[in-house]
C-alpha cells in the first residue's frame, strides 16, 4: 500500500511531487498554481468576514461525507451564517507517518468537490507529516474569507422579544451518522450526515429581517440557543413538537437514550427573524433544497433570566440547559 | 413515531392531570417512589414532577444501575484496562463514572475501554481477536442480566477462552424490600420499573405489596404511562387496599419472561451485593454460577487489591433511598455537577442528581 512518509513533508522532491500530482491537480487555480508564500487577492469595498476551524473527526469517512468535505463545509457555513459569501479558503493538513495515500487522495477529491459545490477556491495550503501517533490519521485546518452580502444585517444585538426562531431542517443527522460509524453499534440504518455547504441557501434567503444566524454544530441546537440567550440576555422558548427530526434519528436516540437537541449538525442553520416576516422567510427557505424541512420552532421571550425553555410534547415545561460532557449510550 | 407519540399526547396528558388533581384533593401528603432511573429521567425530561399537586410527591429510588455500582468495582474495572492484553467492553453510561483516581472514559482514548450496546458484540469481538482478553462489565438489573447470560452461554458453546464477564449485576426486589422496611422513607406506593418488570413479571412484587401493605403499579416509561400509574396509585391509597397493578400491560406479563428468567437462573447465582450509597443488601447481586466459572473475570484474571476512598460529604445514600432530594445536598450543583461528580447520583445520566441538575438547576 502506498503511504505518506515523513519525507513527504520534508520539502524535498517527494513533497513537490505530492503537491503537483495530488493537490494542484485537484485543487489548482490561478492563485494556488503560483505556489507563492501567500495568495495576493484583490479586496472589495464591502465588509469582509474571516474565520477558521480545525477538523479532527473520527472516523475520517462516514455516511454522507468525510473529513475533507467537512473541512470545507464547516468554514463555508461559518462565513455564510455570519452574512457573507465565502470566496477564498486556506487549507492546512497535518498527516501522520504511514497514512494511506489513497485515503489522502479521496479526502483531497472530496475537498475539490465541496469547493466546487460551494463556489470557493483554496488559495493557500500547507502540508505537514508528523511521526506516527502524533496525530490521529489526519487533522485539517481551513480558514476562509467572504464578502458581506449586500442586504445582510446580522447582529446579535438586534434580537428583540417576540422574534421567531427558525431551524432550516432536521436535526441530529450528522452526530447520529458519526455515532453509528464510530461506536461498535450494530444498527442497520440509512442515516447520513447532513454535511453540506449553506452559502447558496443563505444567499437565497438573506434580508434585513434576518437578525441573527448560526449553524448548530457541536453541542447541537440546544447549545446554540443557550449561547444566544446568554449573549442577547433574553429567555428563549421552543416547542418540542415543532423541531423537525428524521424518524430514523429519533428512533436511534430513543434506543440509545440520546437527546437530538444536543446532537451536532453540519448542514443546518438556525435563524432569528422579525416576527412579521417569519412566515415569508420560512417560505423562501422551503423553496431551497437545504431548507425544505424548515420550521418555526419558538420565539425570544421578554424575560431576561438567560434561560432556554422547552415545552414538551406532553405539555410539561423544562429548562433546556447547556450540555455537560459527552452523550453516551445508556445501559437499559 | 409509533408506540411513542401516542403515549406523549398532550390532550390526554392534560386530562389525566385534571383527574389526578381532583382525586388527590383530600389526600394526606403521600410519597410515591419511582424505583427506576429511566423513570426519574422521564419524570424530569417531561416536566412531570412540577405539574403534580403538592400533596403527591414523587421521590427517586435506587434503580439507576450505574449509580449503585460501588466505586471499588469501577476502580477494579479501570485496573483491568491497565493489564496489557485486556480490553474492557462496557455500556456507555459506565464510562464517565469516576473511580478513586480516574475514569474508564480516560482509558477509552487509549483503546483499552470500548462502548458496546450489547454484551454479544463484545463476545463477537473476542471471537475475532483471540490474542486479547475481552472483559465485559456486566452491569444492570434484570433488564440486562438475561442478555449477558445468553452471551456467556454463547461463549461456552463457542469454547471462547478469552471472553470474561465482570459481574456487578443486581436484582431489584431486595432493594425495594429494604426501602419498604425503612420507616424514614415512608413510601405509600411504588412505581415499579418497566423493563425490569418485563423480565420478572407482576408476581415478583406480591411479597412487597402484601407484606408491607404498599400499593405497587408497574409503569411504562412514557409520560402518559407515568401519569396514569400515579393516578392508579392514588386510587389504591384512597381505597386503602394495596395490590399489584400492571399499567404497562402492553409489555409486562404476570409471570414475566420465563425464558429470560431461566437464563439468569442457569448462568448466575445469587449473592450479597454492595450498593453504592446504600451498603450491602442481602441476596441482591448476581455472580456467575459454577458451571460458567471459566468466564468469570474475578476468578480468571489476576487483579491486585485496590484501595478505594469513600465519597465524602455527599448524601447519595439518602437520595437513593428517597429520604432526601438532591436539592437538600450542600454539594449539589456547586461542588458536585456532571462535569465533576462527587457522588453516585450525579455520575449517571439516570441518577437523581444528574436529572435534577440537567432539567431544573
Amino acid at each position: 500500500m502506498k503511504t505518506i512518509t515523513l519525507s513527504h513533508g520534508s520539502g524535498g522532491k517527494l513533497m513537490h511531487d505530492l503537491i503537483k500530482d495530488l493537490f494542484l491537480k485537484n485543487l489548482g487555480n490561478p492563485f494556488l498554481n503560483k505556489m507563492g508564500d501567500a495568495a495576493l487577492i484583490k479586496s472589495w469595498a464591502k465588509k469582509t468576514a474571516y474565520t477558521t476551524d480545525s477538523f479532527v473527526v473520527k472516523p475520517l469517512f462516514f455516511p454522507g461525507g468525510d473529513i475533507g468535505k467537512l473541512s470545507v463545509c464547516g468554514t463555508v457555513n461559518d462565513l455564510a451564517v455570519s452574512g457573507a459569501m465565502p470566496k477564498y479558503l486556506s487549507c492546512g493538513m497535518i498527516v501522520e507517518d504511514g497514512f494511506s495515500y489513497s485515503d489522502l487522495e479521496k479526502i483531497t477529491i472530496s475537498i475539490r468537490d465541496a469547493c466546487k459545490f460551494a463556489g470557493v477556491s483554496i488559495v493557500a495550503g500547507d502540508f505537514k507529516v508528523v511521526e506516527k501517533k502524533a496525530v490521529d490519521g489526519i487533522f485539517i485546518n481551513t480558514s476562509g474569507i467572504g464578502e458581506a452580502f449586500e442586504d445582510s444585517f446580522i447582529d446579535i444585538a438586534r434580537i428583540r422579544p417576540g422574534d421567531k426562531i427558525i431551524i432550516s431542517g432536521t436535526i441530529g443527522d450528522h452526530a447520529a451518522s458519526i455515532l453509528l460509524a464510530r461506536e461498535d453499534l450494530k444498527f442497520k440504518t440509512k442515516i447520513k450526515s447532513d454535511c453540506s455547504s449553506l452559502n447558496k441557501f443563505v444567499s437565497s434567503i438573506i434580508c434585513e429581517d434576518i437578525k441573527f444566524m448560526r449553524d448548530p454544530t457541536r453541542g447541537g441546537l440546544a447549545t446554540t440557543l443557550n449561547e444566544i440567550s446568554l449573549a442577547s440576555g433574553y429567555d428563549i422558548s421552543i416547542e418540542e413538537t415543532g423541531v423537525p427530526i428524521k424518524k430514523s434519528v429519533r428512533a436511534l436516540c430513543e434506543i440509545l437514550g440520546f437527546d437530538p437537541l444536543y446532537m451536532a449538525n453540519e448542514g443546518k442553520l438556525m435563524a432569528i427573524v422579525s416576527p412579521g416576516s417569519a412566515e415569508k422567510i420560512l417560505l423562501k427557505m422551503k423553496r431551497h433544497a437545504s431548507g425544505k424541512d424548515a420550521r418555526i420552532i419558538g420565539e425570544v421571550k421578554k424575560e431576561k433570566d438567560k434561560k432556554v425553555y422547552l415545552k414538551t410534547q406532553s405539555g410539561g415545561l423544562r429548562i433546556l440547559d447547556m450540555i455537560t460532557g459527552e452523550q453516551l449510550p445508556r445501559i437499559c | 413515531m409509533k408506540y411513542i407519540d401516542e403515549f406523549r399526547n398532550f390532550d390526554i396528558a392534560a386530562k389525566i392531570f385534571r383527574l389526578i388533581k381532583e382525586e388527590a384533593k383530600d389526600l394526606e401528603p403521600v410519597n410515591f417512589m419511582e424505583v427506576c432511573g429511566t423513570h426519574t429521567m422521564a419524570v424530569e425530561r417531561f416536566g412531570i414532577r412540577r405539574m403534580l399537586p403538592e400533596n403527591v410527591r414523587l421521590i427517586s429510588g435506587p434503580g439507576c444501575p450505574v449509580c449503585v455500582t460501588p466505586k471499588n468495582y469501577i476502580d477494579r474495572a479501570i485496573a483491568l484496562t491497565n493489564l496489557e492484553d485486556v480490553i474492557v467492553f462496557s455500556f456507555g453510561d459506565m464510562l464517565k463514572v469516576p473511580g478513586t483516581n480516574t475514569s474508564l472514559f480516560k482509558q477509552k482514548s487509549r483503546g483499552k475501554a470500548r462502548v458496546v450496546y450489547s454484551a454479544f458484540d463484545a463476545a463477537l469481538f473476542a471471537e475475532k481477536n483471540q490474542n486479547k482478553k475481552i472483559v465485559f462489565l456486566g452491569i444492570g438489573f434484570e433488564t440486562t442480566s438475561p442478555t449477558v447470560a445468553a452471551t456467556v452461554k454463547y461463549a461456552k458453546k463457542k469454547r471462547l477462552k478469552n471472553f470474561f464477564v465482570y459481574s456487578g449485576h443486581k436484582v431489584m426486589p431486595p432493594a425495594m424490600k429494604l426501602l419498604a422496611e425503612d420507616k424514614k422513607v415512608n413510601i405509600k406506593g411504588f412505581l415499579c420499573p418497566a423493563h425490569v418488570s418485563a423480565i420478572i413479571g407482576m408476581k415478583s412484587y406480591a411479597r412487597i405489596c402484601e407484606g408491607y401493605n404498599i400499593p405497587c403499579v408497574i409503569a411504562g416509561f412514557e409520560p402518559l404511562d407515568i401519569l396514569h400509574s400515579v393516578l392508579m396509585l392514588i386510587r389504591q391509597v384512597k381505597s386503602n387496599k394495596a395490590k399489584v397493578e400492571n399499567q404497562y400491560n402492553r409489555v409486562v406479563k404476570f409471570s414475566g419472561n420465563i425464558k429470560a428468567l431461566q437464563l439468569i437462573d442457569e448462568v448466575f447465582s445469587i449473592n450479597d451485593s454492595d450498593w453504592r450509597g446504600i451498603g450491602v443488601i442481602k441476596n441482591s447481586g448476581l455472580v456467575l454460577s459454577k458451571g460458567y466459572m471459566d468466564f468469570d473475570a474475578e476468578k480468571k484474571i489476576d487483579l491486585p487489591d485496590i484501595k478505594t476512598s469513600a465519597d465524602k460529604g455527599c448524601i447519595c445514600g439518602s437520595v437513593l433511598k428517597g429520604i432526601k432530594t438532591p436539592l437538600d445536598c450542600g454539594l449539589f450543583s456547586k461542588k458536585c455537577n456532571p462535569d465533576n461528580p462527587y457522588g453516585a447520583c450525579m455520575v449517571s445520566s439516570e441518577g437523581a442528581c444528574a436529572a435534577y441538575y440537567r432539567y431544573r438547576k
